[in-house]
C-alpha cells in the first residue's frame, strides 16, 4: 500500500494537518467544527444527497458537499460563509415546507435530526406553503410503522438495507418531488422481503420509520438506555434496553457495540417485549392435589430445601439431578453447578448445551 | 493491417455513375411524419404504372424539415436536383415531366446538386447558393439526407472509416494530441475539451476502459443527435472507436433513448455491417485493436442525459447523479474508466480525422472550433436542422437561414440550451454563437436546440413551461433540486395565475441562486437558468402579472377577459354554440354577451368568430 | 470458535457446513454477506437451499448425514492433486498417514453416490478450498446434532488442519453456538465431566483445589448427562430434578421418552420465567427474573465476555436464578451470601485460569475473549497461533455410518429440523411482535411431495415418526429437497421433537435432531 502523506487544509481561518485521503468533513471535525448532514453516515456509502453539509471552498464552482469532497493541500475551506448559512437555511425551508410540523407529539422528538437543523439555524418557518405529501401511515406490521410523509429522502434506509444487510428491500421509486423510499411495486413492508432486522429504523434521522412498540411509551429524555447484550442466539450482540418508569418500552441499538455496532435481527430489536408479557409467572407456586398454589418464597424454598435434605439421605447424593441453562448468566451457571457439587454432592449436572 | 483504399475506389465506380434514374426520399423521423411512406407508396404505384425502370432509394432528412417530403430525382449525366414539399399528388407529375421529359419541375425544385460533371440545370440555384444553406457549412451533416444510412458502402465511398484507418497507424497519445490540437469541445452541452477529456481516461489505470456514446437527447425542440444518428450511424460508430483505440477501451455503449427507435434500427443495421467488413469485432482491419459496441435503450428519463445517471442506468441502476470526484474517466461504467461524449462529438471526431486537425481548426473561434449543428424549432419560419461555423451570431441563424419570424411576426426571444439555457432578447441577438459568449448573457450552448418566440410568447409562461419539464425530470435524489424545481413551479404557477406577490420574485431569485450553487448534478444547478433569464431581460412582464394581473402577452388564461364588441356581433350564435361552458347568452341577430362569472377564458369563442367581434383584454 | 466474527468478515473464502447464519445467527449472517460482498468465496453444504446457499458460488446439497463422506471426498481429492499445506502439517500436526488410509478409501465417485453430490462439484470445492489461502469453516448443529456429530467435528478439523487453514488471522474452524450463553454455561462448569474451566472432575488434583476453595468434600465421578438422567429417573434411581431455565419437554428429542422421565421422578422443582411444558410437571415452581433484570456476564460464540445489565428492578416477587440458589442453598446448610454477580464473577476467575484475568471493571470499558490468564492479559481473539494447546494436531481418519434412522418403505422421508429467523427456541413464542408476525410452525415440503397427496397451502400436515406424530401447517418450497421434511421446534402446539429420535452421539450425547425417519399425510379433521 502506498504511504500515506499528510495535507494541510484552513477550515475557517484554522490551519489543520489530516492524513492525505480525509474529507472536508471529517478534517472539519478534528479541527472541532461540526457540519451538520442529514444523508451522510460514517458506516455508509457517501450519497451526498442533503446538502446541508456543503461548504464554500476557494477556486471551486459552486458549493460542494464536505462529506463527498477530499481536503487537498492548501484547500481553503469556509464552512459557515453567508451563501453556506443560506444554502441550508434553503435545504432545510424546503424540507419543512414537505414535513408534518408536528413535533409536539412525534415520538422522535428531541432526537431527530430536523428538528435539531431546524433549532441550530432558527428555520422556524417555511415560505413554502403550497404542497405537501400526504401518504397512509403504514402500520400493518408487528414491528416497524413507515410514515413517509416525514420521511426526508436521505436515502440511508436504503444503503442500509443493501450494504449492511445485503438486502436490497428498499430503493427510490418515482421521480421529482414524488420520489418516495419504497420496496419493490411499493408494496408494504410486511408483503416485501423485509426481514424486520430494523437496521433502516437505526440510522433513520427523522420519525419516518419508527419502533412501533415504543411509540408513545416516553419521550427521548424521559428514557433511560441500559446497555447490555441480547438474550437470544450465541453472536452476543450488545444494546441499548430502552426504560422508562421501571418498565422496558424497547430496544434501540447502541453504534458502541463490540460485536454488532448499530445492527441486530428481528428478535434482539423487537423480540424482548417477553419480558412484560402477561403470562409471566412472578410467585413462587406449589403444586397441591395437582394443582399450582401461590406460595411465599419461604414456604416454597422451604419445601425444596426439606425435601432435597430429605432425598439425600433416603437414596443417596446421587439421587438428584440438576440442569442448569444456556440462557442463564456465567454466574447463575456457576452458582447452580457449584450448589450440585458442593450442597447435593454428586456431578449430575448438564444443560443442553447441544442444541 | 488491411487498407480499405481499393475497396473504396471499387465502390466509388460502382456508386458514382449511374446507369438509369434514381429516385430517393428523405425518410428521417421528420420525413416520415410529413407523409415520405405515402411518396414512397405513390412513386412505386406510379413507376410500376408507366413501366419506368427506375431505381427507388432512401436517405434521411437533409435538414430542411419545413419542406417535407424531400425527393431528390438524379438522371444519368445530370446534376440530381432536390425537391421540397412532395406529397402523392405531386408524384406523377414530377415522375413525368423530370424522370420522363428531363424537365425538373421548377416550381418545386429547392436546388441542385453541382458535381462540376456534368452541365446544371438552368434556373435551379445549386444548393451552397440556395437561401437556407448559404449560410451553412455541412461538414458533420454532410452525409444527412445525401447517403442511405442503411448502406455501409455508402459511408465507405464518402471517405468513411479513413479517420480510423488513419488512427491505427498512429500512437493513442498522438491521437489524444490531435484532438486537442484540433481544439474539439464536447457538443453535448458543457463544452469542455474533449482532448482533455480523453487524456484522463488514457492516463486513468483499469484494466478494462469503456466509450460510451450519450444519445440521450432530450432537450425539448432538439433534434440534432437524433438526425445525426438517422443520417449518418457509422460516423458515430467510426468517432467511438477512434476514441476506444485512443483512451485504451474495447468496448462501447451508446445510450440512446427508446422515443428514437429509427436511429436505434439504422444504428443496429450499421454494427451489423461494420462487423461484416471487419471494421468492428476483433483485430479491426486486421490490426491489434478490438471493440465492440452496445445499443442501451433508455426508458426516457431526461436526467440520464446526466452522463453518470446515465452509467447508472446502463448498469441497470435507477438514473440518478453519482458523486464527482471521482470522474468517470477515473471510475465510469462499472467502476472502469470511461471516456463519455454526445453523437455529436463522436460525428466531429471522425470528421477531424477524415479532414485534418489543422483543417478542422481554421473553423469556428479562438475558442470554439469547428461547426455546431442547431435545430431550428418554435416561431421561425424555416424550422430544420442547420449547421453552422461556430461564431456565427444568432441573428444569422434565425434570419438569414430560418428565415425570420412566422406570419412576419416580431421576435421576442430566443431559448438556447434547453431547459438548462435561457432566453436571450433581441438586444442579444448579434452575439457570436460560442460556449463562452452564451455563458456570458446567461444561456448555454446547451447541445443545440434554439426555440424561438415571437411577441405572442409570454415570458413568464415560458419559464413556467421549463419549469415544469425539469420538475418532472428531477431524478428526486438532491434536495435544492427535488423540492426546489417544485416550490419554483409553485411560485410560477401562482404568478401566471394572478395570485402572485412582489415578494415571489425575490423567493424566486433565491431559491435560484441556492439551487444554482448547491444542487448535484447539472439539472438541479441549471434547472432555474429559464427562470433567471426571463427575470434577468423581461422583469417587466413578472411584475404586470403580478401588480396588474395582466399578461401583456394575452397567454395567461386566468388573466385574461373576454368580452363582445356590441358594434361587430350580428348575433350569429357561432360563439355561443363553441362555448363548452355556456358563458355566452343571445339570440340570433341580436348582439351575444360573455357572463365572465362562468367563462373559463379558453378562447374558443374568440376562433368561432367571424367578425373580430370578440376582445381579449 | 478458532477465531473471531472480525475474521469471517475479512476471509477469501467461507466454508458454510451446517449452518444456516442468516436465519440462526442473523448478525453473523450479515458480516459474511459483507466478506462476500468484498469478493470472499463462498462454499455451502446444506441439504436445505438456504439464503446463503442461494448466494454461494459452490452449493453442495447433500443427503443428510453424510457430512463425514464429504469431507472425505474433499480430503481425497486435495490429497491425490496435492493441494494441501505441506509445511504446516510437517511441523505443526501428526499422524497424516492414518488419515491418508482412511481417506483413499473414498474416491470422488463413491462419495458422489454416498452424498448424491455431482464428482465435478466435489472437486471444485475441494480445489477452492484447498488453494484460497485464507479460508475459513464455519458450522453448526448441521455437523454436531447427528449420532456421528464427534466424528464430524473431528473431519472438518482434519481438512483444516491438512490445508493449513488454521492458527493464523481469517481461517479458522468456527463452531457457532446456537444459544446466547452456551459456550459461558459450559466454561463454568455446566457440564457433568468438568469444573468451571474445562477442568476435569476426576483428576484428584483439580478435585483438591476445589474441594479447599468450596470447603466441601466433592465427588471425582462424572455425572449424568441429560438423557442418561432421564433414563434413569424412568429406571428410577434418579429421584428428584432441579430445572433452571430450560424446557426440555419442547426442546430435547424423543420428547415422550422425555416425559416418562420426567413423570418417574418424585420431586421435580422448575425454575423459569413462564409456566412451560416442563414445568407444568413441577411440584415447586420458582419464578426466576429476565436477563433485564439482572445483572451478570454471557460469553459469546467467539468466546467474547460481555456484560449483562439490570435494567428494571425484578418483576412481581421473581429473584434472579443466581439469588434463588444462593438461598436454596443457605437454607440446606451450605452458606452462599452473593452480595451481587461481580462478587461471583471473582469468585469464577479465582478458579478458572482461562477466565482469571476477567473482572467486572475490566468488562466496563471493553468485553474480552477468552483465555485471559492475567489482568494485564488483553485476550485471545484467535487460538492455536503457533501451537495447539496439547503441541501436535492429530489427524483421525473417520469413517461414514449412516445416520441412526433412515428412511424406509414404512418411514419414507427424511425429517430435518432447526432454528427460524423470528423464533428462538420457546421464549419468542412470549413476544407479542414475533408471535403476531410467525405465529404458526410451517413445515416445509417440496412441491412434488405436496403434489403427491394433494396438500395446498392451506392445508395441514400430519408427520408421524416411529415416536409420535404432529399436525403442522404448511409451506411448500423447493428450498428442500423431495423426500425430506424441515421443521422447527419453537412452537408448543407442534412440539416437533415428539418425532426426533432419540439417538445421541456416543461422546457428547447429542441428539440426532437433524435426521430422523418420518411418514407423512394430508391431515383430515375428524
Amino acid at each position: 500500500m502506498k504511504k500515506m502523506s499528510d495535507v494541510t487544509l484552513t477550515i475557517d481561518g484554522k490551519q489543520i494537518k489530516v492524513p492525505s485521503g480525509t474529507t472536508v468533513m471529517q478534517a472539519a471535525e478534528k479541527a472541532g467544527l461540526s457540519i451538520p448532514a442529514l444523508c451522510y453516515d460514517p458506516e455508509l456509502s457517501i450519497a451526498g444527497s442533503c446538502r446541508m453539509c456543503v461548504v464554500e471552498i476557494d477556486g471551486m464552482n459552486n458549493l460542494p458537499t464536505s462529506c463527498s469532497t477530499v481536503a487537498t493541500e492548501g484547500m481553503v475551506v469556509q464552512t459557515k460563509s453567508k451563501p453556506v448559512i443560506e444554502a441550508r437555511k434553503m435545504v432545510l425551508e424546503l424540507y419543512l415546507a414537505d414535513h408534518p410540523l408536528d413535533c409536539m407529539t412525534c415520538q422522535k422528538n428531541g432526537n431527530c435530526l430536523l428538528q435539531k437543523y431546524a433549532y441550530e439555524y432558527q428555520v422556524k418557518d417555511t415560505p413554502f406553503k403550497e404542497n405537501k405529501h400526504r401518504y397512509p401511515i403504514e402500520d400493518n406490521n408487528p414491528f416497524i410503522v413507515r410514515d413517509m410523509d416525514k420521511c426526508i429522502n436521505c436515502g440511508k434506509c436504503i444503503r442500509v438495507c443493501d450494504e449492511v444487510q445485503g438486502r436490497n428491500v428498499l430503493q427510490y421509486a418515482y421521480r421529482g418531488y414524488d420520489t418516495k423510499v419504497t420496496t419493490a411495486m411499493d408494496v408494504p413492508l410486511i408483503e416485501s422481503e423485509c426481514v424486520f432486522c430494523g437496521s433502516c429504523v437505526a440510522v433513520c434521522p427523522t420519525g419516518a420509520l419508527l419502533e412501533k412498540k415504543m411509540i408513545g411509551k416516553g419521550q427521548s429524555w424521559e428514557v433511560e438506555k441500559v446497555k447490555t447484550t441480547c438474550p437470544f442466539c450465541g453472536v452476543g450482540c450488545n444494546f441499548d434496553l430502552n426504560v422508562r418508569d421501571g418498565k422496558v418500552i424497547g430496544v434501540t441499538s447502541n453504534p458502541e457495540s463490540e460485536v454488532n455496532g448499530r445492527h441486530l435481527c428481528v428478535k434482539g430489536r423487537f423480540g424482548t417485549d417477553y419480558i412484560h408479557h402477561p403470562e409471566r409467572i412472578t410467585t413462587p407456586l406449589i403444586k397441591k392435589e395437582g394443582v399450582f398454589v401461590e406460595a411465599s418464597w419461604d414456604e416454597a424454598l422451604d419445601l425444596v430445601s426439606k425435601k432435597f435434605l430429605a432425598m439425600k439421605k433416603e437414596y443417596g447424593n446421587e439421587s438428584i439431578g440438576a440442569l442448569s441453562s444456556a440462557r442463564c448468566t456465567n454466574e447463575e451457571n456457576y452458582v447452580m453447578q457449584k450448589f450440585v457439587r458442593a450442597v447435593i454432592g454428586n456431578n449430575n449436572i448438564d444443560h443442553c448445551a447441544r442444541t | 493491417m488491411r487498407s480499405l483504399k481499393l475497396l473504396r475506389n471499387d465502390l466509388k465506380e460502382k456508386y458514382h455513375s449511374i446507369s438509369k434514374p434514381r429516385i430517393t426520399i428523405g425518410m428521417g423521423t421528420c420525413g416520415i411524419a410529413a407523409g415520405a411512406d405515402k411518396v414512397k407508396d405513390a412513386l412505386y404505384h406510379a413507376v410500376a404504372e408507366k413501366g419506368l425502370d427506375v431505381d427507388i432509394e432512401v436517405t434521411s432528412c437533409i435538414g430542411m424539415c419545413y419542406k417535407e417530403v424531400n425527393v431528390e430525382v438524379a438522371l444519368p449525366d445530370y446534376p440530381p436536383v432536390v425537391y421540397g414539399d412532395i406529397t402523392p399528388a405531386r408524384v406523377t407529375r414530377m415522375l413525368e415531366e423530370h424522370v420522363v421529359g428531363n424537365t425538373p419541375v421548377l416550381e418545386w425544385a429547392e436546388f441542385q446538386l453541382e458535381n462540376g460533371k456534368h452541365t446544371p440545370y438552368q434556373d435551379i440555384s445549386s444548393m451552397e447558393s440556395s437561401d437556407y444553406y448559404f449560410h451553412q457549412t455541412r461538414e458533420v451533416t454532410s452525409r444527412c439526407g445525401r447517403i442511405s444510412p442503411e448502406n455501409i458502402e455508402e459511408y465507405l465511398i464518402t471517405d468513411g472509416y479513413e479517420g480510423l484507418e488513419k488512427v491505427l497507424m498512429t500512437q493513442p497519445q498522438k491521437v489524444i494530441d490531435d484532438i486537442k490540437a484540433s481544439g474539439l469541445r464536447g457538443r453535448g452541452g458543457g463544452g469542455f475539451p474533449t482532448g482533455l477529456k480523453w487524456q484522463f481516461a488514457h492516463d486513468a489505470e483499469g484494466d478494462k476502459k469503456y466509450i460510451v456514446c450519450n444519445a440521450d437527447e432530450g432537450d425539448p425542440g432538439a433534434f440534432m443527435d437524433r438526425s445525426i444518428l438517422e443520417g449518418d450511424p457509422h460516423a458515430v460508430l467510426e468517432g467511438m472507436m477512434i476514441a476506444g483505440y485512443a483512451i485504451g477501451a474495447d468496448e462501447g455503449y451508446i445510450y440512446v433513448r427508446a422515443e428514437y427507435p429509427l436511429a436505434i434500427k439504422r444504428l443496429k443495421r450499421a454494427i451489423k455491417q461494420a462487423k461484416e467488413y471487419g471494421l468492428l469485432g476483433d483485430h479491426i482491419l486486421e490490426s491489434s485493436f478490438s471493440f465492440d459496441i452496445h445499443i442501451k435503450v433508455g426508458a426516457g428519463a431526461f436526467v440520464c442525459g446526466e452522463e453518470t445517471a446515465l452509467l447508472n442506468s446502463i448498469e441497470g441502476k435507477r438514473g440518478m447523479p453519482r458523486l464527482r470526484p471521482p470522474f468517470p474517466a477515473v471510475k465510469g461504467l462499472w467502476g472502469k474508466p470511461t471516456n463519455n461524449n454526445n453523437v455529436e462529438t463522436y460525428a466531429n471526431v471522425a470528421l477531424i480525422f477524415r479532414k485534418g486537425t489543422e483543417w478542422y481548426a481554421s473553423i469556428g473561434t479562438e475558442n470554439s472550433k469547428g461547426t455546431k449543428v442547431f435545430s431550428l424549432t418554435g416561431k421561425i419560419a424555416k424550422t430544420g436542422l442547420a449547421e453552422v461555423p461556430m461564431g456565427t451570431t444568432l441573428r444569422q441563424i434565425i434570419y438569414d437561414i430560418g428565415g425570420g419570424i412566422q406570419e412576419n411576426k416580431r421576435f421576442k426571444a430566443v431559448q438556447i440550451g434547453g431547459p438548462s439555457g435561457g432566453c436571450l432578447p433581441e438586444d442579444k441577438l448579434d452575439i457570436p454563437v460560442d460556449y463562452d459568449s452564451l455563458i456570458k448573457v446567461g444561456a448555454m450552448m446547451g447541445s443545440g436546440g434554439l426555440v424561438v418566440m415571437d411577441e405572442a410568447t409570454c415570458m413568464v409562461d415560458v419559464a413556467r413551461y421549463f419549469l415544469t419539464f425539469s420538475q418532472a425530470e428531477s431524478c428526486g435524489k438532491c434536495t435544492p433540486c427535488r423540492e426546489g424545481t417544485t416550490r419554483m413551479l409553485e411560485i410560477l404557477n401562482r404568478i401566471t395565475s394572478g395570485e402572485g406577490e412582489m415578494e415571489d420574485i425575490e423567493r424566486l431569485e433565491r431559491l435560484a441562486r441556492v439551487m444554482k450553487t448547491t444542487s448535484l448534478c447539472g439539472l438541479g444547478q441549471t434547472a432555474p437558468n429559464p427562470v433567471l433569464s426571463t427575470l434577468r431581460y423581461f422583469k417587466d412582464e413578472y411584475i404586470a402579472h403580478i401588480k396588474d394581473k395582466r399578461c401583456p402577452s394575452g397567454v395567461c388564461n386566468h388573466l385574461l377577459t373576454y368580452s363582445i364588441d356590441a358594434e361587430k356581433c350580428i348575433g350569429c350564435t357561432a360563439c355561443a354554440k363553441a362555448c363548452p361552458v355556456n358563458a355566452i347568452t343571445g339570440t340570433v341577430k341580436k348582439t351575444h354577451e360573455i357572463n365572465p362569472e362562468i367563462c373559463i377564458t379558453c378562447g374558443a369563442c374568440m376562433e368561432a368568430c367571424h367578425f373580430d367581434a370578440v376582445i381579449r383584454v | 470458535m478458532t477465531n473471531s466474527f472480525k475474521d469471517i468478515e475479512h476471509t477469501n473464502l467461507i466454508f458454510l457446513i451446517g449452518s444456516n447464519p442468516t436465519e440462526a445467527h442473523p448478525i453473523l449472517g450479515v458480516k459474511m454477506k459483507k466478506a462476500i460482498r468484498n469478493g470472499a468465496k463462498l462454499i455451502v453444504a446444506d441439504p436445505r437451499r438456504t439464503e446463503m446457499a442461494d448466494l454461494a458460488d459452490i452449493w453442495l446439497p447433500l443427503k443428510p448425514g453424510t457430512d463425514i463422506p464429504l469431507l472425505n471426498g474433499i480430503m481425497h481429492i486435495i490429497l491425490k492433486e496435492g493441494l494441501w499445506d505441506k509445511e504446516f502439517v510437517e511441523n505443526r500436526t501428526e499422524n497424516l498417514e492414518e488419515l491418508k488410509k482412511t481417506v483413499e478409501a473414498y474416491p470422488p465417485e463413491k462419495v458422489a453416490e454416498i452424498t448424491g453430490i455431482h464428482v465435478e462439484l466435489l472437486y471444485q470445492a475441494a480445489r477452492l478450498y484447498a488453494s484460497t489461502k485464507d479460508a475459513s469453516i464455519s458450522y453448526t448443529l448441521g455437523i454436531t446434532e447427528h449420532v456421528t456429530g464427534t466424528d464430524n467435528v473431528i473431519n472438518i478439523a482434519n481438512l483444516a488442519m491438512l490445508t493449513g487453514h488454521l492458527g493464523r488471522e481469517n481461517v479458522g474452524v468456527n463452531p457457532l453456538r446456537g444459544q446466547n450463553n452456551v459456550q459461558g454455561a459450559c466454561d463454568v462448569g455446566g457440564l457433568p465431566d468438568v469444573f468451571p474451566g474445562y477442568q476435569k472432575v476426576f483428576v484428584p488434583e483439580i478435585k483438591e483445589k476445589f474441594t479447599k476453595a468450596w470447603g466441601v468434600e466433592l465427588s471425582g465421578k462424572l455425572g449424568l448427562t441429560i438423557p442418561q438422567m432421564f433414563d434413569q429417573a424412568i429406571e428410577g434411581t434418579i429421584k428428584g430434578m432441579y430445572i433452571m431455565g430450560e424446557d426440555p419437554l419442547l426442546s430435547d428429542p424423543d420428547a415422550s421418552h422425555v416425559e416418562r422421565g420426567l413423570n418417574s421422578l418424585e420431586f421435580l422443582v422448575v425454575q423459569d420465567l413462564f409456566m412451560t411444558e416442563t414445568a407444568k410437571l413441577a411440584d415447586v415452581f420458582l419464578p426466576a427474573s429476565s436477563f433485564a433484570e439482572k445483572d451478570g456476564t454471557f460469553t459469546n460464540s467467539e468466546r467474547r465476555v460481555q456484560r449483562v445489565r439490570k435494567a428494571i428492578d425484578s418483576i412481581g416477587e421473581s429473584k434472579p436464578d443466581w439469588m434463588i440458589i444462593s438461598e436454596l442453598s443457605t437454607r440446606m446448610g451450605y452458606e452462599m451470601n452473593y452480595t451481587h454477580p461481580s462478587k461471583i464473577f471473582e469468585e469464577i476467575a479465582k478458579l478458572t485460569p482461562i477466565y482469571a484475568g476477567i473482572d467486572y471493571e475490566r468488562l466496563e470499558k471493553k468485553s474480552l475473549q477468552w483465555p485471559c490468564p492475567t489482568k494485564d492479559h488483553p485476550g485471545t481473539p484467535i487460538l492455536h497461533v503457533g501451537a495447539f494447546t496439547k503441541g501436535k494436531g492429530t489427524f483421525k481418519g473417520v469413517d461414514h455410518k449412516p445416520p441412526a434412522e433412515v428412511p424406509d418403505e414404512e418411514y419414507p422421508f427424511y425429517l430435518s429440523t432447526g432454528r427460524r429467523l423470528y423464533h428462538y427456541n420457546v421464549t419468542t413464542q412470549y413476544s407479542e411482535s414475533l408471535t403476531e408476525y410467525h405465529p404458526d410452525e410451517l413445515a416445509m415440503i417440496h412441491p412434488k411431495d405436496a403434489e403427491k397427496i394433494q396438500l395446498s397451502k392451506e392445508d395441514k400436515l400430519k408427520v408421524t415418526s416411529r415416536r409420535g406424530e404432529v399436525v403442522t401447517a404448511i409451506e411448500i418450497t423447493d428450498r428442500v429437497a423431495e423426500g425430506t421434511i424441515w421443521m422447527s421446534f419453537h412452537h408448543k402446539d407442534v412440539p416437533t421433537n415428539v418425532l426426533t429420535n432419540g439417538a445421541f452421539d456416543p461422546i457428547t450425547l447429542t441428539g440426532e435432531y437433524k435426521v430422523a425417519a418420518v411418514k407423512i399425510e394430508k391431515y383430515r379433521a375428524e
